[in-house]
């Protein structure tokens, strides 16, 4: 089936803006490559993707994408430096057991990252925690705490604050709310506000 | 260069069950690892399908250890279904609607290709021990003169599994510029010690058989059987798994309903494997069988890369899926995984699929449907990118 413009998850469609036609992509935590297969097709991108999960990987090379099953924490340093324009890490970030190796490796392989995650801070997240006292359990985190795979997870201030330190450039940032719409954030995104009502944040970052 | 005049009027032609056999090497001999030259020798190949105007739909199939050209056609000697029945015929994962398929006898093989079964003509007698150590690159560079023969450069896609891996790779690293899509399936980019182990145990089994006569059996009208037998039934439990081996047959008894306190075959397993062994000897020649198992011990794609396999893949732009199975400890996934990482490591085009089966290192050869649907994608993907495959496709 083909995708059109709509069909995909508006995170993701944020995510292909950002990326000009014909760039190469690695496409890390790509699920069943459901933004390679769409930036294959508008984009006439060169796209890679790494999958943790064996049925993603099925999925994405039965529909005729090269992915590999691996873990972002284990298997980015086979890569070479600079061997793509941009990697992308969407929703897996707060997965993973090292998101400062990962990050830097994001860009140490990819001139560009593309990160997006969600947002700890967002008043809902707040909302568990001040009122009720639990971990928060939301559509976008929809897991308790005891079987979640998101093991890192950070706000976006804390996000921006990492950047800084390990000197990453951050190209663009937007902020989604809880209905999709999207908001331009600051680059250094630490309005209270924003850091309360975004839901989900996506980044482009470069190497300084 | 042989080609257009030896063109053989193959294509377009009905299939032909019992395949071909060509000559080659008569102008120049190959030479071979070992350092000798052998030439003429005889290649015997099927084919599947039909090749296109351009000669680009060819995908070469390399056979495993004791597999044959016969992919899917009756075998001539017993009489069952090809070993890749299952994935080959129009609208099929190897689709002769569209694709040209080739399969030939490796060298050192003994249905109907050169090998140690068969007349030297030097002697007039059979080469025996005398023929010479082949490798996983011979049966190579055998396979890419037969092409060269048939007038196809370059091949859409090469495929194996098992020791058919283990020459899909070799080919990838000898001749990159002729393979655009490969397919490696429970293989390996070296053969392991305990591969090796294995092997060493088959040939012992068959050199203890007094009736292998020092590789001379057939001058003395014998043959090894209950060495090859033994070899067989060694080599088919490391096909297997211990699930599936034990769903298949547990401790169940065989024809009877209590242990006989002896040594016949009380356990269903053990007639199995009896019949395993006692088959193989009729199809199989025990001096290609130590032949093809030192090939396979002796392959290792990194000895000639400083021992770094990465070297073997550097600047390659053959497009990879590499595919292995979770229950395979033959050639474990993670032997597999090393591939993927070598060919990562020089920005490769690779896809890489572990397949969910407790049925061994023989999933390669099953009804494995997510296996299948696997292959489907990786060349419906490789086909939508080779520009040849997407005109032919046409209006």
């Amino acid at each position: 089936m083909k995708n059109s413009r709509n069909a995909i998850r508006i995170d993701l469609m944020l995510i292909a803006d950002m990326i000009p036609p014909g760039a190469r992509v690695l496409d890390v935590g790509c699920g069943e490559g459901v933004l390679l297969e769409y930036l294959g097709q508008f984009k006439q991108v060169d796209g890679r993707g790494i999958e943790l999960s064996m049925a993603g990987v099925r999925e994405a090379v039965r529909r005729g994408l090269s992915v590999i099953q691996g873990n972002a924490d284990t298997d980015l340093k086979d890569y070479p430096s600079d061997s793509f324009d941009y990697v992308v890490l969407s929703q897996t970030l707060q997965a993973t057991r090292s998101p400062r190796v990962v990050l830097e490796h994001l860009l140490r392989i990819g001139q560009y990252a593309i990160v997006s995650f969600p947002n700890f801070a967002y008043w809902k997240h707040r909302f568990h925690l001040l009122i009720k006292g639990r971990m928060p359990v939301t559509d976008s985190l929809p897991y308790q705490w005891w079987e979640t795979p998101n093991i890192h997870f950070c706000t976006v201030r804390d996000f921006v604050t990492l950047c800084a330190e390990m000197g990453i450039i951050i190209e663009q940032a937007l902020a989604l709310d809880r209905k999709g719409r999207v908001q331009k954030l600051t680059p250094l995104g630490m309005g209270i506000l924003t850091n309360t009502l975004a839901y989900q944040a996506v980044y482009q970052l470069k190497r300084k | 260069m042989q080609r257009s005049h030896h063109f053989p009027s193959v294509w377009g032609n009905e299939h032909k069950p019992e395949g071909w056999t060509v000559e080659l090497g008569q102008e120049q001999p190959l030479l071979l690892d070992c350092g000798t030259a052998i030439g003429p020798f005889t290649i015997a190949y099927q084919t599947y399908g039909q090749l296109n105007a351009s000669r680009s739909n060819a995908i070469l199939i390399c056979h495993a250890l004791t597999g044959d050209q016969f992919v899917a056609d009756p075998h001539p000697i017993t009489g069952k279904d090809g070993w890749w029945n299952m994935l080959i015929g129009p609208g099929r994962v190897l689709d002769t609607d569209r694709f040209f398929l080739i399969c030939s006898n490796v060298l050192g093989g003994c249905m109907g290709s050169t090998g140690p079964k068969e007349i030297n003509p030097a002697t007039d007698t059979p080469w025996a021990l005398s023929f010479p150590i082949i490798t996983i690159a011979d049966m190579v560079r055998a396979q890419a003169m037969l092409l060269d023969y048939l007038g196809i450069w370059r091949l859409f896609c090469v495929i194996g599994g098992s020791m058919g891996a283990m020459q899909v790779l070799q080919w990838a690293t000898s001749y990159p510029e002729r393979v655009f899509a490969a397919v490696p399936i429970a293989g390996s980019y070296r053969h392991s010690a305990q591969n090796i182990a294995f092997h060493e145990v088959g040939r012992r089994a068959i050199m203890a058989d007094p009736d292998w006569c020092s590789g001379h059996y057939l001058r003395h009208g014998k043959a090894p059987h209950r060495g090859l037998a033994v070899a067989r039934m060694a080599a088919h439990i490391t096909y297997l798994s211990e699930a599936a081996l034990h769903r298949r047959f547990g401790r169940t008894l065989h024809n009877r309903s209590q242990v006989t306190y002896g040594f016949d075959a009380d356990f269903q397993v053990e007639s199995y494997l009896r019949y395993q062994g006692s088959t193989f000897v009729d199809r199989f020649d025990a001096n290609s069988y130590l032949y093809i198992t030192r090939a396979m011990d002796y392959f290792d794609l990194t000895v000639e890369q400083g021992g770094v396999l990465a070297n073997a893949f550097r600047g390659t732009k053959t497009r990879f899926c590499v595919v292995s199975f979770t229950s395979d400890w033959l050639f474990p996934t993670s032997e597999s995984r090393a591939i993927v990482h070598a060919l990562n490591a020089v920005a490769a085009n690779v896809s890489f699929v572990e397949i969910e089966t407790d049925k061994g290192h023989d999933a390669f050869l099953l009804d494995e449907p997510e296996f299948h649907t696997t292959l489907t994608g990786f060349l419906e993907g490789a086909a939508a990118e080779h520009r040849d495959l997407l005109r032919c496709r046409g209006p």
